[in-house]
C-alpha cells in the first residue's frame, strides 16, 4: 500500500533522512522505532507531504506522491495524526472531529463517520461540546485519533501517540490502537516507546540517525538482544 | 566623517550665496525640513517601533506654536518649546501603557494611527481657534519693511531659512549618529528582536522604548513648528492626519530606514516626485502625485523593503562579496 | 426635564443603531486579522470603493438600489481578494510591519485614486428616507435598516462559522495553521475566501452607510480609525469583543455628540480608549497572543 523508496529528506541544509526504504501492506500495523532525533517525525511528514523529499520516491497504492499537493494527500486515503495531538484548542471535540471530515468524500458520509468514531470512543461523545484544549492528555489523544479516522482513511499515520502521557494513559492509548486494528485499519506508527508499540504491531523498522538499521517482525525484534539492551534496558 | 563629505557640505552651504533663486532655494529648504522630520521618525522606525501617527506630533508642533502666537502673542521662542513638551507628553501618555504592557506590532500601529486622527479631529473641532479644515496662518510679525522678526521667528528671506533648515537637518543627522553609536542602539535592537530576552539581561525595555519615542516625538514636533514658521500656513491635513503620517513612513521606507542618510534620500525622492509631477501634469490633476506615492509605497514594500539606499548598499555588498576588490 | 430625557433616549437609540453598523465593520476587520494575521489598514477605503460603486450605479446608471447593493458588495469582495492575492501574499512571509505598511500604502493609493477619479466633491445618494417616529423620538429609517441588516449579516456569519465545514476550517486555521493540510484544507484558498468575506462585509457596510452619509475620497478617515479602535478595544481578532466594543464606542460617540459637538464625541471615545489602554491593554476580550 505505502511504499518509500530510497527517500532522503531534511530541513534546509540539515538532512534528516538518508536513503530510507520501507513499505506498509494493506491490513498491517507497522512501527518505526528509534531514539529521539532519529528522524521518525520527518518520515511521517514526508508521507503526508508536509515536507518534500530531496531524493527517492513515496507512493500510495501505486500513485506517486511527488505531484500531489499536501492538502490533497488525505484524498489518497492517508490520514496523519500529528505529534502532540495538535487539536484545535478553541474548537469543541465535535468540531475537531468534524474538520477531520473536511474532504468532500468524507463530508458526504459525515454523520456515519461521526457515529462510528463515537462508538469507538464513547468518552468523546460525552465530551462532544467541550473545548478540545480543556481535555486531558489521554482524551486529547483519543480525539486526535478520532479526528484522523473521520476521513475514512485507508492508512492511518500515528506520530508518537504516547508522547507526554502518563504510563497508565499510554496503556490506554495502545489499547485504542489495538481496537483500531481490529476494525481493519492499516496503521503506521512512529514511536519511542518500543516495548509497548512492538506489542501491537506486526512489523517494525529501527530508524537511527536517519537510516534504517534493522527491520523485522515485532516478535523477532523484541527477542533480539541488542535492541533489548539498547532500548528496552533489559 | 570622510574629508570629501566635509568639503561637499561646505560647498552646499554656499548655495544661497550663489544666487540660485527663490524657487530652488524653496525646494532645498523643503527637502531639508522634511528630511529632518523623517530622520526623527526613523529613530523609532529602525528599531521596530513603526508609528503611523507622527502626524499628531507635527500637528501639535505647528498648531500649538501658531495658536500661542496668534491668540496670545507668545513668541515662538517660547511657543516651540511648549509645543515640543506637549508632544513629548502625548508620546509618554500613549507610549507608556503600550510599552509597559508590551503592545507592539499591529496593536501599536493601530493605536498610533488612531492617535493622529484624533489630534486632527481635535484641531478641526476647535475650529473657532484653529480655523478648522481651512487651516490658519501665523500672524505676520513683520512690521513695516522689516525682513525678519526675531520675536515672531519669521524671516522673509529664504536665504536665512536655508541656514536654519540646514542647521536642523544636520542636527537631525547628528542625533541619528549619536543614537547609532550609543549603547541605547544595542539595547533597542535587542528589544526589537527579542523583548523577553532583553529584559532578562537587565535592559529596561519600557524605559528604553519610551526614551526613543520621546526623542522622536520632540524632533517631529520641532520640525512641524519650523515648517509652520517657514510656510506661514498650516492646515490639519498637511500637519496632521493619516495622510502625512503615511507620507513620512513612505519617504523613510523609500529612502532606506536603517541608513543615516536614508530619510534624507526619501525626502529628496518624494519631493522630486511631487515637483516633477506638478510640473509635468500641472496642479489641476488633483491627487495624481499621491496616487503614485501610494502605488510606489506598495511596490517598495513588496520589492524594496530596505529602500533605495538600502538596495544600493545591498547590491554593492553583494558585488564585493562575490569577488573583486573590497570597496572602501 | 422630560424633553431632556426623551432626547437623551433618542441619542442612546441612535447610538445603538450606529453601533450595529460599526460592529459589522469591526467584524470584517477582526475576521481577516484572526485568520490571516494581517490588519487591513485600508479597510475603510475598501468600503469607500463600495460606496462609490453604489453611488454611481444608482444615481448615474439608474440601477435599482438593491441590485446596486449586490453589485457593490460583490465589487468590494473582489477587491478584498485582489488585495490579498496581489498585495498581501507577497509580503506574508516578511515581518508584520511590512504587511501594515503595504496596506497603509493601499490606503494612500485608494484615497488619492478616488480623488483623481471622482474629485473631492461630496456625493449623496439623494435618498431622503423619512424618519420613524416613536412617540417623541425620531429615528432615521436609513439607520434602522442599516442596523437591522447589520445584525442579520452578523448572525448569518456566526451561523456560517459555527455550522459549516468551511466556517469551521476558517476558525481552525487561526488556531493551528501548520496542520491544516493534514485535514485536507488548502490554507491559501481559505485566505482568499476569508478575504472575500472580509471585503464583502466592508461592501455591506458601504451599502448601509451610503444611505446615511455622503461619499468622498476621505470618507475612510471617518470610519477607519474608529473601526480600528473598536477592534483593539475588543481585543484584536476577537469577534465577540469587537462586537461589544462597537456598541460601547457608538454610545460614547453618540452621547458625547449630544452634550457637545459631534467631534467631541469622537474625542471622548478616544479618551475612553486611552483609559482602557491603561486598564486592560489587550482589549476587553483579548488574550495574550
Amino acid at each position: 500500500m505505502l511504499q518509500l523508496e530510497s527517500v532522503s529528506a531534511g530541513y534546509g541544509s540539515f538532512q534528516a533522512l538518508f536513503d530510507v526504504s520501507l513499505k506498509v501492506d494493506a491490513g498491517e500495523a507497522v512501527a518505526v522505532i528509534g531514539p529521539n532525533g532519529a528522524g521518525k517525525t520527518t518520515l511521517l511528514r514526508v508521507v503526508s507531504k508536509l515536507i518534500e523529499v530531496s531524493g527517492g520516491a513515496v507512493s500510495m497504492e501505486g500513485v506517486p506522491l511527488a505531484a500531489v499537493p499536501a492538502h490533497r494527500v488525505i484524498e489518497l486515503g492517508i490520514a496523519h495524526v500529528p505529534e502532540n495531538r495538535r487539536l484545535f484548542p478553541r474548537l469543541t471535540v465535535e468540531e475537531n472531529l468534524r474538520i477531520g471530515a473536511y474532504p468532500q468524500a468524507a463530508r458526504a458520509r459525515f454523520e456515519e463517520r461521526l457515529a462510528f468514531v463515537y462508538s469507538l470512543f464513547p468518552r468523546m461523545r460525552e465530551r462532544r461540546q467541550q473545548l478540545a484544549g480543556t481535555l486531558s492528555g489521554g482524551e486529547q489523544q483519543m480525539c486526535a485519533i478520532g479526528r484522523g479516522l473521520m476521513s475514512g482513511p485507508k492508512l492511518l499515520l500515528l506520530d508518537e501517540p504516547s508522547a507526554g502521557l502518563a504510563p497508565v494513559i499510554v496503556q490506554q492509548v495502545f489499547e485504542l490502537v489495538q481496537k483500531i486494528r481490529k476494525e481493519g485499519y492499516t496503521v503506521l506508527i512512529v514511536e519511542q516507546n518500543i516495548r509497548q508499540v512492538l506489542k501491537v504491531v506486526d512489523r517494525a523498522y529501527l530508524l537511527e540517525v536517519g537510516r534504517i538499521k534493522r527491520s523485522g517482525k515485532s516478535a523477532e525484534l523484541l527477542a533480539s538482544d541488542d535492541i533489548r539492551r539498547a532500548y528496552i534496558g533489559l | 566623517m570622510p574629508r570629501a563629505a566635509w568639503i561637499a557640505l561646505a560647498a552646499f552651504a554656499m548655495v544661497p550665496l550663489m544666487g540660485v533663486g527663490n524657487y530652488y532655494l524653496h525646494l532645498v529648504i523643503t527637502v531639508m525640513l522634511w528630511a529632518f522630520i523623517y530622520t526623527g521618525w526613523s529613530l523609532m522606525g529602525r528599531f521596530g517601533l513603526v508609528s503611523f501617527g507622527h502626524g499628531a506630533f507635527l500637528g501639535i508642533g505647528a498648531y500649538v506654536t501658531t495658536m500661542l502666537w496668534n491668540h496670545y502673542g507668545v513668541t515662538p521662542w517660547i511657543g516651540i518649546p511648549v509645543a515640543v513638551i506637549l508632544s513629548v507628553a502625548l508620546a509618554v501618555l500613549i507610549g507608556y501603557p503600550c510599552f509597559r504592557f508590551r503592545i507592539t506590532g499591529h496593536y501599536f500601529a493601530l493605536v498610533t494611527l488612531a492617535l493622529t486622527e484624533v489630534v486632527r479631529l481635535i484641531i478641526v473641532a476647535l475650529r473657532d481657534h484653529t480655523g478648522g479644515s481651512l487651516g490658519v496662518t501665523p500672524n505676520i510679525g513683520l512690521v513695516g519693511g522689516e525682513s525678519f522678526s526675531l520675536v515672531a521667528l519669521q524671516f522673509s528671506s529664504k536665504e536665512v531659512f536655508f541656514y536654519i533648515a540646514l542647521m536642523f537637518w544636520l542636527l537631525g543627522l547628528y542625533i541619528w549618529h549619536r543614537i547609532d553609536t550609543s549603547m541605547m542602539r544595542y539595547a533597542l535592537e535587542a528589544v526589537g528582536q527579542e523583548e523577553d530576552a532583553s529584559a532578562s539581561v537587565g535592559i529596561n525595555v519600557t524605559r528604553t522604548k519610551l526614551l526613543i519615542t520621546m526623542l522622536s516625538a520632540a524632533l517631529t514636533a520641532l520640525g512641524g513648528a519650523l515648517y509652520g514658521q517657514y510656510q506661514l500656513y498650516i492646515n490639519p491635513d498637511t500637519m496632521g492626519g493619516i495622510g502625512v503620517s503615511l507620507q513620512i513612513v513612505f519617504a523613510v521606507i523609500a529612502g532606506g530606514m536603517f541608513v543615516q542618510l536614508g530619510p534624507t534620500v526619501g525626502a529628496l525622492f518624494t519631493l522630486m516626485l511631487a515637483e516633477g509631477l506638478r510640473v509635468a501634469v500641472g496642479n489641476e490633476v488633483h491627487g495624481l502625485d499621491s496616487t503614485i506615492y501610494g502605488l510606489m509605497l506598495v511596490l517598495f514594500i513588496i520589492f524594496m523593503p530596505n529602500g533605495i539606499l538600502g538596495k544600493i548598499i545591498e547590491v554593492r555588498a553583494r558585488k564585493s562579496a562575490t569577488g573583486g576588490t573590497a570597496t572602501a | 426635564m422630560e424633553i431632556f430625557d426623551v432626547f437623551l433616549l433618542e441619542t442612546v437609540l441612535n447610538g445603538l443603531l450606529f453601533g450595529g453598523v460599526l460592529a459589522l465593520l469591526a467584524l470584517g476587520l477582526n475576521l481577516v486579522f484572526g485568520v490571516i494575521d494581517v490588519v487591513w489598514i485600508c479597510y475603510a477605503e475598501l468600503m469607500m470603493i463600495g460606496m462609490y460603486a453604489v453611488y454611481f450605479l444608482y444615481t448615474v446608471h439608474h440601477v435599482p438600489l438593491l441590485i446596486a447593493f449586490v453589485i457593490g458588495i460583490a465589487t468590494v469582495a473582489l477587491a478584498g481578494v485582489a488585495l490579498h492575492q496581489f498585495v498581501i501574499r507577497p509580503v506574508l512571509a516578511s515581518e508584520p510591519i511590512n504587511q501594515l505598511l503595504v496596506t497603509g500604502g493601499v490606503l494612500f493609493f485608494l484615497q488619492a485614486a478616488a480623488t483623481l477619479a471622482f474629485g473631492v466633491q461630496f456625493r449623496n445618494l439623494g435618498l431622503a428616507l423619512p424618519s420613524v417616529t416613536l412617540g417623541e423620538i425620531m429615528l432615521p429609517q436609513s439607520r434602522i435598516y442599516a442596523a437591522g441588516t447589520a445584525l442579520v449579516a452578523m448572525l448569518g456569519l456566526w451561523v456560517f462559522l459555527k455550522k459549516t465545514f468551511l466556517g469551521i476550517a476558517i476558525r481552525a486555521i487561526s488556531q493551528d495553521r501548520a496542520i491544516m493540510p493534514l485535514m485536507g484544507v488548502n490554507p491559501g484558498r481559505i485566505y482568499l475566501i476569508t478575504s472575500a468575506i472580509g471585503g464583502g462585509l466592508a461592501g455591506l457596510g458601504a451599502c448601509l452607510l451610503v444611505l446615511q452619509y455622503d461619499v468622498h475620497p476621505a470618507i475612510g478617515l471617518t470610519f477607519g480609525p474608529i473601526t480600528f479602535l473598536v477592534c483593539v478595544l475588543g481585543g484584536l481578532g476577537n469577534m465577540l469583543g469587537g462586537f461589544i466594543a462597537a456598541f460601547i464606542f457608538a454610545q460614547l460617540i453618540s452621547i458625547g455628540g449630544f452634550f457637545f459637538h459631534i467631534e467631541w464625541g469622537y474625542v471622548m471615545a478616544f479618551a475612553f480608549f486611552i483609559i482602557m489602554m491603561f486598564v486592560r491593554p489587550q482589549g476587553l476580550l483579548g488574550g495574550k497572543r
